[in-house]
């Protein structure tokens, strides 16, 4: 470079050393590699998840670390770009480097070889053929022809040159492959949103965050409908339509309007009998202006419909809005009628308890819930439909929220059906399931009633006092025997309100350690007395003749009923909702997409796949024969070349060397 | 002198092969060609298009496969006669495979497989004991053994592939689905590769290697029945109801197992560096061989692994909505192409060669083998099959 600059032509050298810096092999490599370990990170690190589990994760300091690198959108960070911008800029100028020589050495067969050079090969040899040259160049010419080599001959003032060349598409092989990356790169290029991201940074255009309705998001988050490529989604309702999806931006999105509406009549899923999906499929309309009538098809995973360059994909599905009945029995009040709350999913209803206020969100509706029947059935192969269920929230006014998961039917649980209601206090939860056991006419009633007369303190006093005679020995009025009845009505009460865990908690708060195992099981004792006094009395309602005992079944029935009443108090709802009817509407989630540059890129793959096994799998060779007139017949000089030093040329070549020796009638080892 | 005369043969007369093409190959490609017949005939219904030219593509592929690899002709129609007498002995009874003897014992699919993972242990016994006391004898039954396993897991694969359809016609499926299912093909793959090089080098130290990773394959696949029941045929999800998975998947093993090849070669490589002169020495390829065996893997892996990704990336268009969405298992393809890619430019622009190649060979494994299990096992995204 010294000479260039000392001749005065410092740009040109310039543009040289820049050339051979993007088109040398090292930084091709050094590209490669890199893009791999960037990757590898974008696939250890989960993308594109909302913000706040990040922070969760890493803490507020990594997370703006991260944030900063763009590590939680890293295919679309701008440094990955630019690596990616160079590796197509470096395969580009290596392209155009290399291209003029090979599409050189492809055509020019170089007829006007020296003998000097020719015997400078590495692999070259001479012999004496028996035949004159005309003859040796075509009885040798033909035998190159036989094994796939394309020759030409060229008379010389005093000798004749052959020159053969074979597998020389292998060397277009280079070209196609390469060509090919950079053809990939373009198209991936024209699908990506550079453009988006280019009007995000100049401002035109700002992403949306918050959870609103289409119709209320500002202008700015809206792209019309001929932006070139994107890639978004939607979900649309049976019997609604959309002419919009939404695309998801880091921590938001951005709405692109459709050239069409998509209109979803029908969505439909199969099962298999494991309770596995089997298919999922939606009937859909486009309506536009520009067709006759609305365009009506089916599409289902693996499927797409493909319409003006818009390809609309089978992608989800969610419920769309069913609706639903609930009777909502009071936990508080529990011989109430229920009260009829008839709703929507994705809708809230407001509440008035006697706790207070609520908002119920009624989030979700499932249709079916196939689960394995039994955890320890390896094959998995027997599944048990539990049937519908509802997903709600109770939200009180101060804003906390308990989710809770209500089934429809009854549930068989060691013979005996129970209506499950799941409850957790956060999404990162378990659910823990109430068991609310069934009575003979298939209701709650039964269970509603025993909870009434637990919560209805002169008849549990009443049986206090009783329990107390008993167990005290002492008539009622006396000091004591109040204090005993007054604190076993307590103790039930605390029960009723927060369960049998605050009765544990409250044990090892004011008992001493040695005491507490017996404290806790007199005070369960105490609450199954009082609880099954008042059974006693609800069966005597019921008519039940109880003087010879309580049947087994009763008494099962009574058991179930105290597990489920204990675990009222951290159930935490004043009210138990249960679902009475339903009317299903399904939504399906639809990917849309407008990829230009697909075309292009499968074009470049082509052209990749091809070049990769041209290369691989034709060898590329030429060979010189120069045939010169000498006394007794010809002089033979031969020479061959591979563009690349294979693992077995050798071999090819002393194969070469023997077969034309053999057939110029020349000994067979070399002549000096 | 006289092996070298022949491989050149071999090399040399390519260009020509219809010439030298006898009556056994035409035989072979008509027997090829009749039984694909047949399978149409009898299943056209229930094929699409793409399907039916699937079918006669592989035909077509199977028969040139036949014609350049001549042992590949015995292979099929071995495989095939068993894998019929499987099909016929079960009739349209799945509860065969407990009653009938052959099936029980030899043929249904479990048992096949079962075959399968004991042979290539047997065979990577035989091998390793070739090796140590140079025993030619020992050599030949690693190979025997190791063509027996491949038959026996191919058939397991054939009539896995029908019972599924006798379990319940929308439960069949092609046996390519799973993990289980894919290790199966990868054992087999491999060992066929291996069989090729072996018999091309007319060199048996190299299987003691080769068939260590397959055994390593066999192990996790025992684990993965007897731990895990995955054994069992389960239907497939829509996503994979798809004719791309037939030739996705099949292309992408084909990688997979040269890359393998290619690490086991290069272990072998430093060692052999390690200790040049001894025993081992004598009785493994040179290591210009093994470094141009290694080199040979890698261009067959790195060309079937780019039409895989390449078919992986259409499909991913059909089923997902994009041709790339940076999903982990897509992601993970892109770095193993990568990587390979730049072992290739190391060796054929800069003239590497050898030891830090072979380093490099076996970190490849690593990196494939995190692809295709590490990242079902420890990522999530789109490629819902196989998790652990
Ligand atoms: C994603 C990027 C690239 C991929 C996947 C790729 C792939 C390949 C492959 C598979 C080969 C083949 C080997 C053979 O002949 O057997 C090759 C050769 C080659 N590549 Fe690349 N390449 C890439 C980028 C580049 C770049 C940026 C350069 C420029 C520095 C380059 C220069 C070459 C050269 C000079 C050869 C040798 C060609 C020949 O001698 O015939 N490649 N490449």
């Amino acid at each position: 470079m010294s000479e260039t600059i000392k001749r005065g032509k410092p740009r040109r050298g310039l543009t040289v050393v820049l050339m051979e810096f993007l088109g040398s092999m090292n930084l091709a490599i050094t590209l490669l590699v890199a893009l791999a370990i960037a990757s590898v990170i974008g696939t250890v690190l989960q993308q594109n998840q909302p913000y706040n589990n990040y922070v969760m994760k890493f803490g507020p300091f990594w997370f703006e670390v991260f944030k900063s690198l763009s590590l939680f959108d890293i295919y679309g960070a701008p440094w990955f770009l630019i690596l990616l911008g160079f590796l197509l800029l470096s395969t580009s100028v290596c392209v155009y480097r290399n291209a003029p020589s090979i599409i050189k050495d492809m055509r020019h067969f170089r007829l006007d070889v020296q003998d000097k050079s020719l015997r400078g090969f590495h692999h070259s040899d001479e012999w004496h053929s028996i035949y004159d040259p005309k003859k040796s160049v075509s009885e040798l010419g033909k035998r190159l022809s036989g094994l796939g080599y394309r020759v030409r001959v060229k008379q010389h003032p005093g000798h004749m040159t052959l020159a053969a060349m074979k597998g020389s598409v292998s060397r277009l092989g280079y070209l196609l492959s390469h060509v090919g990356i950079v053809v990939i790169c373009i198209g991936g290029l024209l699908d990506g949103n550079l453009p988006l991201k280019w009007a995000e940074w100049r401002g035109d255009i700002a992403i949306e965050t918050r959870d609103i309705p289409v119709s209320e998001i500002a202008d700015k988050s809206i792209l019309s409908p001929d932006s070139s490529s994107f890639r978004g989604s939607v979900n649309i309702p049976e019997g609604s339509s959309a002419n919009f999806i939404f695309l998801g931006m880091r921590d938001g999105y951005l709405v692109q309007k459709l050239p069409f509406t998509v209109e979803l009549e029908d969505f439909r899923i199969e099962h298999y009998p494991s309770g596995m999906p089997k298919s999922f499929e939606s009937t859909i309309v486009i309506h536009d202006d520009e067709l006759d009538e609305p365009l009506k098809k089916d599409i289902a995973v693996n499927h797409p419909l493909i319409y003006k360059g818009h390809a609309i994909y089978q992608a989800s599905f969610a419920d769309g809005g069913s609706k639903v009945a609930l009777g909502a029995w009071s936990l508080d009040t529990p011989l109430r009628e229920p009260l009829q709350i008839d709703g929507t999913i994705g809708t809230d209803v407001k509440l008035n308890t006697p706790r207070g206020s609520y908002t119920l969100e009624l989030t979700d509706f499932k249709r079916f819930n196939i689960f394995p029947l039994s955890q320890n059935d390896p094959s998995g192969k027997k599944f048990q439909n539990y049937g519908p269920s509802i997903v709600l929230k109770l939200r009180a006014a101060n804003g906390e929220a308990r989710e809770y998961v209500n089934y429809m039917t009854p549930i068989m649980v060691d013979g005996r059906p129970f209506l499950l209601s799941g409850m957790r206090t956060s999404p990162a939860e378990e659910y823990r399931f109430l068991h609310l056991p069934v009575d003979k006419e298939g209701g709650i009633e039964r269970f509603l009633r025993l909870l009434a007369l637990a919560q209805d303190e002169e008849r549990v006093r009443a049986i206090a006092q009783h329990q107390a005679e008993l167990e005290l020995g002492m008539p009622r009025g006396e000091e004591a025997h109040t204090r005993f009845s007054e604190a076993m009505v307590g103790l039930l009460q605390t029960f009723l309100d927060e369960g049998i865990d605050a009765i544990v908690d409250h044990t090892e708060k004011s008992v001493p350690e040695e005491k507490r195992e017996e404290a806790l099981s007199s005070f369960i004792r105490i609450i199954q007395g009082i609880l099954g006094g008042l059974y006693l009395e609800l069966l005597a309602e019921e008519g039940v003749d109880t003087s010879s005992g309580v049947s087994a079944e009763d008494g099962r029935y009574f058991d179930d009923a105290v597990n489920a009443i204990s675990l009222l108090g951290p159930y935490g709802s004043p009210l138990y909702l249960k679902l009475e009817d339903f009317q299903h509407i399904e939504a399906s989630g639809f990917q849309i997409t407008k990829a230009p540059g697909q075309n292009i890129v499968y074009l470049g793959c082509v052209m990749l796949m091809l070049g990769v096994f041209f290369m691989f799998y034709l060898h590329y060779r030429r060979l010189w024969l120069l045939v010169s007139e000498d006394e007794k017949g010809a002089k033979v000089l031969f020479a061959a070349t591979t563009h690349r030093e294979r693992g077995n040329f050798d071999n090819e070549f002393e194969f070469l060397r023997q077969e034309l020796r053999y057939l110029s009638g020349a000994a067979l080892s070399r002549i000096e | 002198m006289s092996a070298t005369q022949e491989y050149l043969q071999n090399e040399f007369d390519k260009p020509s092969l219809f010439k030298r093409l006898g009556a056994y190959d035409w035989l072979w490609a008509l027997l090829v060609l009749i039984g694909s017949g047949v399978a149409y005939s009898e299943y056209s219904s229930l094929m699409d298009s793409y399907e039916v030219g699937i079918l006669f593509g592989s035909a077509i592929g199977l028969i040139i496969f036949g014609w350049y690899w001549k042992p590949m002709r015995h292979f099929s129609l071995v495989v095939a006669v068993l894998s019929l007498a499987a099909i016929g002995l079960y009739g349209d009874e799945l509860t065969r495979s407990e009653t009938n003897f052959f099936l029980k014992y030899l043929i249904a699919s479990q048992s096949a497989i079962m075959w399968m993972n004991a042979l290539f242990v047997m065979a990577t016994l035989a091998y390793w004991f070739a090796l140590a006391i140079g025993s030619e004898f020992s050599g030949k039954v690693g190979t025997a053994l190791t063509w027996t396993a491949s038959v026996m897991g191919t058939v397991g694969l054939m009539v896995r592939w029908r019972e599924s359809y006798l379990i319940s016609h929308d439960v069949g499926h092609i046996p390519v689905s799973n993990l289980y299912e894919v290790f199966i093909m990868f054992a087999v793959i491999t060992a066929l590769l291996y069989l090729h090089y072996e018999r091309r080098y007319n060199n048996r130290a190299m299987g003691a290697f080769v068939l260590t990773v397959i055994s390593a394959a066999v192990g996790f696949l025992l684990w993965y029945t007897f731990e895990r029941g995955a054994h069992e045929i389960q239907p497939l999800v829509p996503a994979l109801q798809s004719y791309w998975m037939k030739i996705h998947v099949p292309a992408n093993f084909v990688g997979y197992g040269a890359f393998a090849l290619a690490a086991m070669l290069g272990i072998a490589y430093l060692l052999l560096e390690r200790f040049p002169g001894g025993k081992l020495a004598a009785r493994m390829p040179s290591l210009e061989q093994l470094d141009d065996i290694m080199y040979k893997a890698i261009a067959l892996g790195f060309a079937f692994f780019t039409v895989a990704t390449v078919l992986g990336a259409m499909w991913a268009a059909e089923a997902w909505g994009g041709y790339w969405s940076w999903d982990p298992k897509e992601t993970w393809a892109l770095i193993v192409w990568l990587n390979y890619a730049a072992w290739l430019h190391l060796r054929l622009t800069k003239g590497w060669r050898g030891k830090p190649l072979a380093w490099w060979a076996i970190v490849g494994l690593f990196v494939t083998l995190f692809a295709f299990l590490g990242v079902n096992m420890f990522l999530s995204g789109l490629h819902s099959y196989g998790q652990l």
